[in-house]
């Protein structure tokens, strides 16, 4: 067994040990990745409701007279004008158009702000955030390491959310919550931001809960949610979840090397925004001449199931690599997103498997549609 | 559930051997550590194998497993109906989640495998 004693861990990190969570490590986090089996928990979110602790995102507080314009100029999607309990996906990019991350930004308030970005991206982003910080009108405040965030998704999310003593007085609030809408509630030991996103393509939530509140409403959750057959859902889940409706993760179709118009999320990249974000004028001269690379969804013909950077053949030549491959167990079939070559001939496409050239074919975006609707993730 | 009839390896496969074939496959541990198995891939019928050789691959949602044939010879069987229903290997991977059978051309390599106690004491008591 690895010792994962030196890890950071979340409210909720105890409780996954004493109830059978199998814990690795994730992004400097002691994390659960499956408890009963990935298959078990997978059906357990499309079909009922499943909790998720997801404490090791990054929160980021963004406050003052500047910060909405000045997060405009970091971020690909519109997010300046829009108002207080929305939220935007977005990627901040480098100069030359890299994806440092991508994440959801939260209008609070008029002038509060907050970036939710990956845990493995937490520091970097941080660090490039402040080293673009105004002298004056624009105040960054890191919370990540006080906030819990616990998802809550499937078809009765909304049911066992409204069970939650805390949220007894936020039924209208709930009821008039739209997808990528959040609400803030005074709750036990501090704020709540109760928030209308997730990472599965079904309907749910993610609260942002200070730390002191999370192991008592996970632990409601799941007494209240038990006739609804509520479970606790880990990594390795989430990761299927996210794939069968082909939502981006960092590391695998998103990073430095590739820009969002090549990863498939220029639908969140305004390149016509007023104030000139970073890596804009790299993503013009991108999609000016042609974006090189694109994102396919696959289906395997022969037996075997791609992995990440397994090679994708086209014609037998070399056109690209796999950035995430699995057995779907919603569909039943080895499935795989590639980065590819733009303008494949049409040649029969292949991947090589452990030395083997397996066949496959190109097939339509996403591989499951996403149930919540509106989504901006699943728009293309 | 180690049972004493049966050799083990350090990557967490058994054989049973029964005259001069052997039947091979992987351990509960194994079987558990990968956690749900989606995919076998086993050798044709024929094929021959030197102690060690990769024979296939078992892999679940999450990893890949490579299969090592711990003895040398000839696959005389394959489970298909562990190749056609994989989370035969989690339910029952000492039993009917067996891999391949194999025609042993040296059964004296089975001396040099784990006993049940050595196994147990190898995932640690």
């Amino acid at each position: 067994m690895n010792d994962l004693s030196h890890l950071k861990t979340t409210p909720l990190t105890e409780w996954h040990v004493a109830n059978g969570g199998k814990m690795v490590e994730y992004a400097g986090y002691r994390m659960p990745v499956q408890y009963a089996g990935t298959l078990a928990e997978h059906e357990c979110v499309r079909e009922r409701v499943g909790l998720f602790d997801i404490t090791h995102m990054g929160e980021i507080l963004v406050t003052g007279s500047g910060a909405a314009d000045w997060l405009e100029s970091l971020v690909t999607n519109r997010v300046r004008k829009i108002d207080p309990g929305k939220v935007v996906y977005n990627a901040m990019c480098r100069e030359d158009g890299g994806v440092l991350d991508d994440m959801l930004v939260y209008r609070l308030a008029d002038e509060e702000w907050m970036v939710v970005c990956n845990a493995a991206n937490h520091e970097k982003i941080v660090g490039w955030m402040k080293s673009k910080l105004p002298a004056e009108g624009v105040v960054m405040n890191d919370v990540s390491f006080e906030t819990a965030l616990i998802a809550i998704q499937g078809p009765s999310a909304g049911t066992l959310i409204r069970r939650l003593a805390q949220l007894e007085g936020c039924i209208a609030d709930l009821d008039g919550l739209e997808f990528y809408h959040a609400f803030c509630h005074d709750g036990g030991a501090g704020r709540w931001i109760v928030s209308r996103t997730g990472y599965t393509g079904e309907h749910g939530y993610e609260l942002y809960l200070p730390n002191g509140d999370a192991l008592a409403v996970w632990e409601e959750l799941l007494e209240k949610g038990a006739d609804l057959g509520v479970q606790p859902i880990g990594l390795a889940a989430r990761d299927t979840l996210r794939f069968e409706v082909c939502y981006c993760l960092y590391g695998h179709e998103l990073g430095e090397d590739r820009t969002p118009l090549e990863a498939g999320i220029g639908w969140a990249v305004k390149l016509k925004k007023k104030i000139g974000f970073v890596g804009q004028e790299a993503l013009v001269a991108q999609k000016a001449a042609g974006v090189p690379r694109r994102i396919i969804c696959i289906e395997m013909d022969g037996r075997g199931i791609a992995r990440q950077d397994a090679p994708v053949l086209c014609g037998g030549n070399p056109v690209g690599m796999v950035t995430s491959g699995t057995f779907s167990p919603t569909l039943k079939k080895a499935l795989a997103l590639a980065l590819v070559d733009s303008g494949l001939p049409e040649e029969p496409l292949a991947i090589e498997i452990r030395g083997k050239s397996v066949e496959c074919h190109e097939t339509t975006f996403p591989f499951l549609s996403a149930r919540t609707k509106g989504d901006p993730l699943a728009e293309r | 559930m180690v049972p004493d009839d049966r050799k083990y390896t350090q990557e967490h496969e058994w054989v049973q051997v029964d005259g001069d074939i052997g039947t091979f496959g992987v351990t509960d541990h194994a079987a558990g550590e990968l956690g749900d198995i989606v995919f076998v891939e086993l050798p044709g019928v024929g094929d021959e194998f030197s102690q060690g050789d990769t024979v296939g691959t078992i892999e679940s949602v999450k990893a890949v497993a490579d299969l090592f044939l711990p003895v040398s010879g000839e696959i005389v069987e394959i489970n298909e109906a562990a190749v056609d229903s994989p989370e035969m290997v989690n339910s029952g991977p000492l039993d009917d989640g067996w891999l391949v059978k194999v025609k042993l051309s040296d059964p004296s390599e089975i001396e040099n495998l784990l006993d049940a106690q050595a196994y147990q004491d190898l995932l640690g008591g």
